[in-house]
């Protein structure tokens, strides 16, 4: 099998054209992950067995898959979302023996349509982090320079669709999670609207921030995946019931006249030139097919992201405060008739939490306190209003606001875990999109001059995931990096 | 300007928060979390009067449901985690009262 290009539509094409069978994809990959396992440690667990066993199941029922979207398609999930009587740890000690008793509406619904669940993929612990270092499972690699990191906190995921591990993964996405990660490694990344996707099963973060969306090679191939995983849910009160668009909706990409909004005063602030040279590399291309550019101001942007490092940890202080070693997960070896409650609560929790998920329980139990409350996490939550009124003045004139993924390509493993603060610092593009609830991706944009990949970001008006799509997917065929890829001569 | 945070208050969110910190981590916290909120400090700067909070994206598109009881997990499912599952699907836990 050729390796390069290995899409879904690709795959989905050959297995429905008899050239290939869903059980031949399925080795194919699960040999990519075992033999770049040493170098990446993309994935936090692998399921040969299972997933053989349900790719060759989709080859003896061809009549009942064949019509689906995903047959056949290896996907990745990553490990914040639940997979039931399977390995799901949130990449935390506190979970490490953990066994869901159901299947998230994510999974459920990549199943419907014919996907091979291949494992469960690396992350920041319980997706806290920028870097992917914060895991139990040690960090992952940069598929592009395995001395850097892949991002956060969906590295796994972003690293596996990079290294062709894998054509697909879901991931979450609570300030950037799904799109840095996407911009470091060089691959799609789609957060969806707040509501769009439900995330019954997802291992609860930030609640008014977290959403899940697809990695993958190329944008159709995003659309694809999304529209599988869009959708109401009874389970998820905040999901919407809105028609789900059709992933073909974004063909034929026509953008002439298509107003784009860009932030010029936020990116006075890059210091980066190479970033910023493949950030106006990209406009032009864009401008080439009929795009129009529109001056937008954001002015309180640049408050994103101390509103996100209080809101975000308040809520994680909140929804982690579950972690108790009583209903499931760790619960710290201790005689039961001797300690006390409150010390099995501690101790477990000591044991099991890694130290930035500390730091941001501290953090958000310190500004949810009593006499901190109004000055810190109030405050920022009426900033947050205003983050969302700029947002929602821009896009009463247009369609869509573009800007890098990253003011920096990948950075290098250990550079920055040491200043936690000079981590968040690095979100400053992707955070106001969860703030706000609004859709954004990451699409590949270049490389820097030492072959690091970059990342154009959108973000559109709510529940308007085609026109991104759209867009980025215009730009790709303009200047398609995805073909680029890492590992091309396997170790 | 710089945090007022002190060991004493690192200690006391660790109380709220169910952590029992190293002196190492108390030291570390206390150094990171000063740092964290002097930065948070120039939301100070933003006027806010009458600007309402968003505690999450609203939406009217999300109907809500009749209040009618649905299957759910079973206790042998719910329990099957259970650190330390008790008899009669209960969870045991160390003595809470003397």
């Amino acid at each position: 099998m050729k390796d390069w290009d290995w899409t879904i539509a690709r795959l989905r094409a050959a297995i429905v054209a008899k050239e290939v069978k869903a059980a031949d994809i399925c080795d194919h990959f699960l040999k990519r992950i075992s033999t770049l396992a040493p170098e990446l440690n993309a994935f936090t667990a692998v399921f040969e067995e299972t997933a053989r066993a349900r790719a060759e199941e989709i080859d003896r029922q061809p009549d009942t898959w064949r019509d689906q979207p995903l047959l056949g398609v290896p996907v990745a999930v990553k490990d914040v979302i639940c997979t039931r009587g399977t390995h799901t740890t949130g990449a935390s000690r506190i979970l490490s023996r953990f066994r869901p008793p159901y299947d998230a509406t994510v999974v459920k619904r990549l199943q419907d349509a014919g996907a091979v669940i291949v494992g469960k993929t690396n992350c920041d612990e319980f997706a806290m982090g920028s870097s992917t270092e914060h895991s139990a499972y040690g960090p992952t690699h940069n598929p592009w320079s395995v001395a850097h990191t892949p991002g956060g906190s969906s590295g796994g995921s972003a690293a596996a669709v990079s290294a062709r591990l894998c054509p697909a993964s879901v991931a979450s996405d609570t300030g950037g999670s799904i799109r840095q990660p996407a911009a470091f490694c060089g691959v799609v990344g789609l957060k969806p609207t707040y509501g769009r996707v439900s995330r019954y099963g997802l291992l609860a973060f930030a609640s008014s921030l977290d959403q899940i969306g697809p990695m993958t090679l190329t944008v159709a191939d995003a659309a694809t995946v999304f529209q599988v995983i869009a959708g109401n849910d009874p389970f998820d009160a905040t999901s919407v019931s809105l028609e789900v668009p059709d992933a073909q909706s974004i063909f034929p990409g026509e953008i002439a006249g298509l107003r784009i909004g860009v932030p010029r005063p936020v990116l006075e602030g890059l210091n980066n030139d190479e970033v910023r040279q493949a950030f106006d590399t990209a406009l032009e291309i864009l401008v080439e097919r009929g795009a129009i550019l529109v001056d937008v101001q954001l002015p309180h942007i640049e408050y994103a992201v101390p509103v996100y490092y209080l809101v975000a940890p308040a809520e994680a202080s909140s929804n982690l405060a579950r972690y108790d070693g009583v209903r499931y997960g760790l619960r710290a070896a201790s005689n039961h008739d001797q300690a006390d409650l409150q010390t099995m609560y501690k101790r477990t929790r000591d044991e099991g939490f890694g130290p930035e998920v500390k730091r941001r329980i501290m953090l958000g139990t310190y500004a949810l306190s009593a006499g901190y409350y109004d000055a810190y996490y109030l405050k920022a939550q009426r900033i947050r209003s205003l983050i969302k009124k700029d947002y929602e003045y821009a896009f009463e004139t247009v369609e869509a606001i573009a800007m890098p993924t990253t003011p920096e390509p990948a950075f290098r493993i250990g550079e920055h875990i040491d200043d936690p603060l000079a981590m968040y610092l690095g979100d400053i593009f992707t955070v106001s999109a969860n703030l706000t609830g609004l859709p954004a991706l990451s699409v590949p944009a270049g490389f820097t001059s030492t072959r690091l990949p970059l990342g154009l970001q959108l973000m559109g008006r709510p529940f308007d995931e085609v026109t991104l799509l759209k867009i980025a997917e215009v730009y790709e065929r303009e200047s398609p990096w995805w073909r680029e890829q890492p590992f091309k001569q396997m170790p | 300007m710089s945090s007022s945070l002190t060991k004493a208050d690192v200690q006391r969110i660790a109380q709220l928060a169910h952590l029992e910190l190293t002196e190492s981590e108390q030291e570390l916290f206390l150094q990171q979390l000063s740092q964290i909120l002097d930065y948070a400090r120039r939301l100070q700067d933003v006027e806010t009067t009458d600007v309402p909070p968003t505690w999450h994206p609203e939406s009217d598109l999300r109907p809500l449901r009749q209040d009618i009881p649905k299957p759910s997990l079973s206790p042998e499912d719910a329990l099957s985690n259970a650190p330390a599952p008790g008899p009669r699907n209960l969870f045991r836990v160390p003595k809470v009262i003397g």
